[in-house]
């Protein structure tokens, strides 16, 4: 009964409102938009061509507000309108005259929702009107984005494009375009003359459309014969880019490694310390990130290079408590070491769960690390490990002028040389045991920062890296700087060239399957540290 | 003076002994066997919190047979073997009337041998594999004829796609489906050669290497879709690689099982958008069952953005079919309600009814729903009507002839009907 009321009074409320006055042309319009607002996907798609083929300058802003999400239409009215976010409402304005309607609850608005197919007719759609577009670099794009196309009316808009187009790269990416659909002309020479102007070409439906070409029984030799040529030079630098790609993978996984394993060199190498919360101080590192977010909530870009110091001194102070408090009793007792730290490791993660939540916690990625570096159409970097990667070698640096140019890091070599002989020339070895513990657990937090910008943050985070991390430093050779940064590139980069031959989970046994092998033989590791009193 | 004291310990214990079972009979005690840390926490969690909930409602329309309902909820924190300590926990030292919890198989495999050997009975709200009926156990989530074939379904016939992904954790859940999937794409006529399958530890992180041989797979000319079986936390760092190497949904659309409105509402939804799941329920259905429901729940957890999910409407099933069969039976004892429980029907929230079928399934509509930008599901298709589960896969060799019917006089979880043999429970 109350429903039915309702819809009765809705009825009659949006009969009594007058319709909003259109423009001219804005009526032609109006049919287009009767299309978006029904429910069947059919029936936008048909609205969602009207408005590509009308013409109507606002069309393209119509269109593009689709595709965010942004065209409601207010529910008692029929009236379409742009929208934006604003606390938890919906700011809105009218789509023709750009006058702002005021805060709606998102209840009185309805969203013109679309699918998959709808999302690629309208992106079709936007990159048409983008070939008028002033801006060179847009109609660039937009024409990349028809290459493989066969439909002659679009074919047609580019040639009348090129006659006046006056970017020589826009003229060159649209011969490609049509180069592609003379592939299948009747014209033999026409058929070479494309083989060869798209031989360079890397786009997937080229090399396809080549192989059917080849595949087909009707092909004239001579097409045939160039179009198996072209295949052989586009499939060597489709490998060629792959074991590119292959290979910054595996720098990318190793420089993570190298620099969760790095802080553990450090304690394990000098002080001969085998710390098993080692993960949990990483996982300390991630938590600061997150909390720095917390802090920061409007300047995520800039929270992580504050994450970065603010991780290293939490953590660094949470690994010089440890060390005054309980490993400094437990010196020269590596097994009772290795349970204390265990204890720890327990204590830290139950502590974070207690504190924040056993749930993960969410660690955003500024804009500046989001995305990819496009090489080309095979080989794409992402960002974010491309700056870890370049982040660690960064640390390293840092931390080798550190140990070789300061004091501390005269001390902390002299100590892990000859304890006895450091103490009998003045130095403190205690406050230098804590130091190191400090420095090692500090670099583990930093190392958190970068983990939290590609895994989940959760208290399981240090276990899923301690193993990781003993590995590499046993590998790379106890102590030594160069010995992590190595065996961390190239465990990491083994392990990528092997994932795809073995699976993910074969490739990281048999990674530690070689190691345990490499032990055996060179039991020091790869860059053993030198000297007598390293062998103690 | 020792005489004295023999006889006033033995008054004590007595009376203490008295004490707790007049505590015992007050109540009934409802188990709550989710994950509340560790790798399935993400999921598992909210589950916890729905069944605190539904009790509360129960408790406020005056109990269950006229005694309150207790919760006891345990934390098995994602460890498999720990849920089978932690069932026969619940079972015997406090004496629940019924296990509401699980979510990954391989924890429901675990618990399996306790629940039968304690006759017990878990409510068990997650999609799954199949392969599986017990007498003691409840199957409120879909069975891959009520989720993963229809999803298939969708992919070939709406979205035309020709080669295929099969991508999961490695575990006996997405191993089993993809088994059934397999045979099921070839039953249709898709080469061997179209179909990738590949496996991944749980909470796996680094997916470059794997992201890219799905858009290589994917460049062949052919249109390819990904059927992700992932489950857990890994889902996050997948998702986002796929955002960062540039695979939009329009090139190859990703459907998961395992991932909902939960999953999502930790992660930035932008890049996803597009990207689809199947389930038997969405939060964003419109029906004015579901919107009582949202309200109450966000009462309850006292916060607006908290989302509701498909497991929880399998609890929500699963904990009204409960309540009806106990009033039904009169009791809560196990057998009684097994027998009582078969036939109830309970409404679900998507405006329909669904009810306990013989072999301990129930009946769903199956939704395919598109990611939005908001972290929810815009419906794109829908079954027409409730789709039965069916716990024996048609599809898979051993298991066609198989049939599963609780009912006297079969009484079987895995009867042949070719040999007319029934084969018993296989741990």
């Amino acid at each position: 009964m109350i429903p039915r009321l309702f819809v009765l009074l809705a009825v009659l409320l949006w009969a009594a409102v007058p319709a909003p006055a259109l423009a001219a042309s804005d009526a032609d319009l109006g049919p287009a938009f009767d299309l978006l607002m029904k429910r069947s996907f059919d029936d936008k798609a048909r609205g969602i061509e009207a408005l590509g083929q009308s013409g109507h300058p606002r069309a393209p802003e119509v269109l593009q507000a689709i595709l965010d999400g942004r065209l409601y239409y207010i529910k008692k009215t029929r009236q379409p309108v742009f929208t934006q976010k604003q606390d938890s409402k919906l700011l809105a304005r009218d789509v023709f005259s750009g006058e702002e309607l005021g805060l709606f609850k998102k209840r009185k608005l309805k969203k013109i929702s679309i699918n998959n197919r709808l999302r690629q007719q309208l992106k079709i759609a936007l990159a048409r009107v983008q070939l008028s577009d002033p801006d060179p670099a847009q109609r660039l794009q937009a024409v990349r984005g028809f290459i493989g196309s066969d439909d002659p009316a679009l074919l047609d808009s580019l040639r009348a494009q090129k006659a006046h187009e006056d970017s020589a790269e826009v003229i060159a990416a649209i011969d490609q375009v049509l180069a592609f659909a003379d592939l299948d002309s009747k014209d033999e020479a026409l058929r070479l003359a494309a083989i060869e102007r798209l031989k360079t070409q890397l786009d997937p439906v080229v090399i396809n459309r080549l192989k059917r070409i080849v595949k087909s029984d009707d092909t004239p030799l001579k097409v045939r014969l160039a179009a198996e040529k072209a295949i052989e030079r586009i499939e060597s630098r489709i490998a060629f880019y792959g074991y590119l790609e292959t290979l910054f993978f595996g720098l990318s996984l190793g420089s993570i490694l190298a620099l969760a394993a790095i802080g553990l060199a450090i304690t394990f190498g000098v002080m001969g310390v085998i710390n098993m919360a080692h993960g949990e101080l990483i996982m300390i590192g991630a938590y600061t990130t997150y909390v720095v977010q917390q802090l920061m909530p409007g300047a995520i870009g800039a929270s992580i290079l504050v994450a970065i110091p603010a991780a290293f001194v939490v953590s660094g102070l949470v690994g010089i408590a440890i060390e005054r408090g309980i490993i400094r009793f437990l010196y020269g007792r590596p097994l009772e070491t290795l349970l204390a730290t265990f204890g720890i490791s327990l204590f830290l993660q139950q502590t974070v769960r207690s504190v924040f939540s056993p749930l993960n916690r969410s660690v955003e990625t500024p804009q500046w690390m989001a995305g990819s570096l496009e090489i080309n159409s095979l080989l794409s970097i992402t960002y974010n490990r491309l700056y870890i990667f370049f982040f660690c070698l960064i640390v390293f640096v840092l931390l080798y002028l550190v140990m070789k140019k300061t004091s501390l890091g005269l001390y902390v070599r002299a100590v892990a040389q000859n304890r006895n002989m450091a103490r009998a020339m003045g130095i403190r070895s205690d406050w230098v045991d804590a130091m190191t513990f400090g420095l090692g657990s500090g670099i583990a937090g930093v190392a958190g920062v970068a983990l939290s910008q590609v895994t989940n943050v959760g208290p399981n985070l240090g276990q899923a890296y301690i193993v990781d991390s003993f590995m590499v430093v046993v590998f790379g050779g106890v102590g030594n700087l160069w010995g992590t940064l190595i065996s961390g590139l190239s465990l990491g980069v083994v392990g990528k060239f092997l994932e795809p031959v073995s699976g993910a989970v074969l490739a990281k046994i048999l990674v530690l399957v070689f190691i345990i092998l490499f032990i055996q033989k060179r039991p020091r590791g790869l860059f053993p540290q030198k000297g007598r009193a390293a062998e103690s | 003076m020792k005489h004295l004291l023999k006889v006033s310990a033995l008054a004590m214990m007595t009376a203490g002994l008295f004490g707790t079972a007049h505590a015992e009979s007050d109540t009934i005690k409802v188990g709550i066997l989710h994950s509340l840390s560790g790798t399935m926490a993400i999921s598992e969690t909210t589950l916890k919190d729905t069944m605190l909930m539904l009790i509360e409602e129960q408790n406020k329309k005056g109990g269950l047979l006229g005694k309150k309902l207790e919760p006891v909820v345990v934390d098995p924190a994602s460890n498999w073997p720990l849920f089978a300590e932690k069932a026969r926990e619940l079972l015997s030292k406090d004496k629940v009337a019924a296990i509401f919890g699980n979510w990954t198989s391989v924890s429901r495999k675990s618990v399996l041998p306790v629940v039968e050997e304690l006759n017990g009975l878990l409510f068990y709200p997650v999609q799954y594999e199949g392969e599986e009926s017990s007498k003691n156990v409840f199957y409120t989530g879909a069975a891959p004829n009520q989720q993963a074939i229809p999803a298939v379904d969708y992919l070939m016939n709406e979205v035309g796609v020709k080669r295929w992904v099969l991508a999961g954790t490695d575990y006996v859940y997405p191993r089993t489906t993809n088994k059934i999937l397999e045979a099921y794409l070839k039953s249709k006529g898709v080469k061997s050669s179209d179909i990738m399958i590949n496996y991944t530890p749980f909470g796996h992180s680094d997916w470059q290497s794997i992201v890219s041989d799905i858009k290589k797979f994917g460049s062949a000319g052919k249109k390819t879709a990904v059927v992700s079986t992932i489950n857990g936390d890994a889902n996050v760092p997948f998702y986002k690689e796929l955002a960062n190497q540039g695979i939009s949904a329009d090139d190859i659309p990703v459907v998961a099982f395992s991932v909902g409105e939960e999953e999502l509402s930790g992660i930035d939804t932008k890049p996803l958008v597009g990207h689809l799941a199947a389930w038997n329920y969405f939060m964003s259905v419109d029906d004015p069952a579901n919107d009582e429901f949202i309200e109450k729940w966000h009462a309850f957890i006292k916060n607006e953005d908290r989302v509701t999910n498909d497991p929880m409407e399998a609890h929500y099933i699963g904990f009204n079919m409960w309540v009806k069969a106990v009033e039904k039976a009169g009791t809560t004892d196990s057998d009684a309600v097994q027998k009582a429980i078969i036939g109830i029907a309970v409404p679900n929230l998507t405006g329909g009814y669904s009810a306990m079928m013989p072999n301990h399934h129930i009946t769903k509509p199956v939704l395919i729903g598109e990611i939005q930008d908001d972290g929810q599901f815009e419906v794109v298709w829908q079954t027409s009507g409730l789709v039965a589960g069916d716990a024996w896969s048609d599809y898979l060799p051993g298991s066609k002839d198989i049939i599963s019917d609780w009912r006297a006089p079969l009484s079987c979880g895995n009867y042949n009907v070719k040999t007319a043999k029934c084969s018993g429970q296989n741990f």
